[in-house]
């Protein structure tokens, strides 16, 4: 419940002003709140009169969270093949667990998948759990839940993330319910707050217009699922040490009341923009569908791929397959050349983390300057052509 | 079959924007709708009674306006609403919108299906879904983009997975979550817009459902949002000035060094 202190109130109106949720009023010199309050707390931080509080139960936390210890990542296998974001996790985690100074654990879970571990070591896991098991070969919740977690309750990590992929957002709400403890869903950003070596999760909210900084502080262990192509895998390196640890799930783990009656891989798109070192991307300022021949032409002579905003796929200019951002792709190219594009904060959630980051815009306000590592204020229909036909000459020479 | 729709009211999320000075929520012209996965749901529901007989419910967590979204999908084909609402449900997360959600569904009694979005538009978390099958101790299938058809107890659908889709088929009663592709949402008739401006909607409190204080709202919840704030962008920004030609030129050579 907000409580507010009547005496101390000075009825500013600060506290109005504030709340996202119109939920406070200033009524007759004293604020009042109503049902829309959702207790998020920016009144009682702007309170200059200190007349806010919110009152918490004393929350009885889970025994000793001290007894957690470690990170472990799901290594997500599907087809015989290993998840890209799984290696990215093991990148992430590895900074996580060594700034913890704690292990780093692989969960693998399918039919047929044992070999997969050695990836996973060299990817920087220190330790491997590989539930190899026939029943297994297809993807349940109830199985995969049941699996990953026995595993947390017999070995108690505290922190436990996964992919933000359609495995990992479908069963991982079931393990961190089993554990009765809290998950935070497609975090682009996770970091540990040194004092009480807890997880601090931040996450898009509102379609990305808003980003909060989510924690768990009664219970573990603390889990995440991640959104892929946001975090960065390690250069794998053979030679690293590790442990696999072959477990036998329980023979009542592996019942389902779903069954997979067929999985049907469809064809795989032509276009992978996610894994091209050189994207050149296109935005309405490109005008039609015909002025993406500049756009291809370019990434063409770079030996990269053609992506697009959300505006010139709207426009039919370009198939949604090459869309970057929020409801498309996120890609981490070396090199994102962003063409026409304004910069959205929904286009740019997916390109930000690119090594190298190169605008042209004729609107030098356009924000997406403000992400930019260069930035070229110019028309691109000047730019674009001489660019590819100058690299053209570059190579010849 | 008796058909249970979870429904939640949401601001239009293309709507709000945070003032990166003030660090607030721009509210103003944000209008509140009907989680858009959550139309979908209800039209899946609404087409299975019409297939297999029944009864669609639909329920809803949040404050007392929430019953407008209540109200459009009654106007869409449901039978009947439950509003869940108390000012101690205030703060809950997704662990707390779950218990609350299921002791609604104890309350009410059993269904043979519930139908959810498979996220909502707000936090988009596609937590409830799941957690509320954990909660109920039913099987789930997210993502479902194809419900093909329903006997014997299973039911058979398609779920769409990151590389294709899987053909699945699951035991009633259960939880399915649902993506756009699913269909396309009716628009409310003059009859259905009738029914529910007269309808009554049911509405529990804490108390009704037998929730445990410590459970709910704030206090059940085991996620705390410590900031927000407006997303940041870091560029380096070096702005490359000077003629086409000079532009052109700076441009090339820093490709090729990158190349
Ligand atoms: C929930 C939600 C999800 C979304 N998801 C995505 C997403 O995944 N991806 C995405 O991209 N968007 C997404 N959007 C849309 C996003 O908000 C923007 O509307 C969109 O990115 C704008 O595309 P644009 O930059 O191409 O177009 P505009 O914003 O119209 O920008 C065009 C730019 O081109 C410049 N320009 C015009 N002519 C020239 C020229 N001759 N030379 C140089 N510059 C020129 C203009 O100055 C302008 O800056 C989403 C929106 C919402 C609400
Ligand atoms: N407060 C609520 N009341 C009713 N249903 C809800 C509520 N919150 C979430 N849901 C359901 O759960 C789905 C997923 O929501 P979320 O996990 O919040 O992304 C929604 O599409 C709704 O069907």
């Amino acid at each position: 419940m907000l409580k507010i202190d009547r005496e101390a109130c000075i009825g500013c109106g600060i506290c109005e002003d504030t709340c996202t949720f119109g939920a406070i009023e200033v009524v007759d010199g004293c604020a009042v709140v109503n049902e829309k309050c959702t207790l998020c707390g920016s009144c009682v931080d702007v309170c200059e009169a200190g007349a806010l509080a919110i009152e918490r139960a004393e929350k009885s936390s889970q025994a000793d969270l001290g007894a957690w210890k470690g990170v472990w990542v799901y290594a997500e296998s599907r087809n015989g093949r290993l998840a890209q974001v799984a290696f990215e996790l093991l990148g992430a985690g590895r900074r996580l667990a060594d700034d913890l100074g704690v292990e780093l654990a692989a969960v693998l879970i399918g039919a047929n998948i044992r070999h997969q571990a050695d990836e996973l070591v060299a990817h920087g896991a220190d330790r491997v759990y590989v539930a190899d098991h026939p029943a297994l070969a297809d993807f349940t919740d109830e199985c995969y839940s049941r699996v990953l977690s026995a595993l947390i309750r017999e070995h108690k990590p505290e922190i436990v993330l996964a992919g933000a992929t359609a495995i990992g957002r479908s069963f991982i709400p079931h393990v961190a319910s089993e554990m009765g403890t809290g998950l935070t869903a497609d975090c682009t950003a996770l970091e540990i707050r040194a004092e009480d070596r807890t997880l601090l999760q931040t996450r898009p909210a509102f379609g990305g217009n808003v980003m909060a900084t989510i924690e768990c502080p009664h219970t573990r262990p603390q889990m995440a699922t991640v959104r892929p192509r946001v975090m960065k895998a390690l250069v794998p390196d053979a030679g690293r040490a590790g442990q696999v640890v072959e477990v036998q799930p329980a023979s009542g783990a592996l019942e389902s009341r779903v069954r997979v009656v067929n999985s049907v891989v469809e064809e795989q798109e032509q276009v992978n923009i996610c894994e091209a070192d050189f994207v050149v991307a296109g935005g309405r300022g490109l005008d039609n569908a015909e002025g993406f021949k500049l756009v291809r032409e370019l990434a063409r002579e770079l030996g990269g791929v053609v992506a697009a905003s959300r505006a010139a796929v709207d426009s039919g200019w370009i198939g949604y397959p090459h869309q970057v951002g929020q409801t498309g792709k996120t890609v981490c190219p070396k090199v994102y050349i962003a063409c026409g594009i304004s910069g959205a904060i929904q286009h740019v959630v997916g390109m930000q983390s690119a090594d190298t980051i190169i605008a042209i815009n004729r609107d030098p306000a356009a924000p997406i300057f403000d992400v930019a590592t260069y930035g070229v204020v110019g028309d691109l229909f000047e730019i674009l052509p001489r660019l590819t036909e100058k690299l053209k000459g570059g190579k010849s020479t | 079959m008796k058909i249970l729709v979870c429904v939640k009211q949401v601001p239009d999320a293309k709507d709000v924007r945070l003032d990166p000075k003030t660090n607030t929520l721009a509210r103003e012209g944000v209008q509140s709708i009907m989680n858009p996965y959550d139309r979908h749901a209800v039209e899946a529901a609404v087409r299975l009674k019409e297939a297999h007989g029944g009864t669609v419910t639909v329920l809803s967590m949040g404050p007392p306006q929430a019953a407008e979204v209540l109200r459009e999908a009654v106007s869409c084909g449901a039978d009947e609403a439950v509003l869940v609402s108390d000012r101690a449900f205030a703060g809950a997360d997704t662990w707390a919108t779950t218990y609350t959600l299921a002791g609604a569904v104890r309350k009410l009694g059993g269904f043979d299906l519930v139908l959810c979005g498979k996220q909502a538009i707000d936090g988009d978390t596609a937590q409830v879904g799941p957690g509320l099958a954990w909660r109920l101790g039913i099987p789930y299938v997210t993502c479902v983009r194809r419900i093909e058809g329903c006997e014997n107890g299973l039911l058979r659908a398609q779920r769409l997975m990151d590389d294709g889709y899987d053909e699945i088929e699951v035991e009633l009663p259960a939880l399915l979550t649902v993506v756009k592709e699913i269909n396309e949402p009716r628009i409310p008739s003059l009859k259905g817009k009738m029914k529910a401006k007269k309808l009554e909607i049911a509405t529990l409190s804490a108390a009704d459902i037998g929730a445990e204080p410590q459970c709910i709202g704030l206090a059940g919840s085991t996620t705390q949002v410590v900031r927000v704030f407006a997303p940041q962008m870091t560029g380096g920004k070096t702005m490359i000035t000077g003629t086409v030609d000079e532009i052109v030129d700076q441009l090339a050579a820093k490709l090729e060094a990158l190349r």
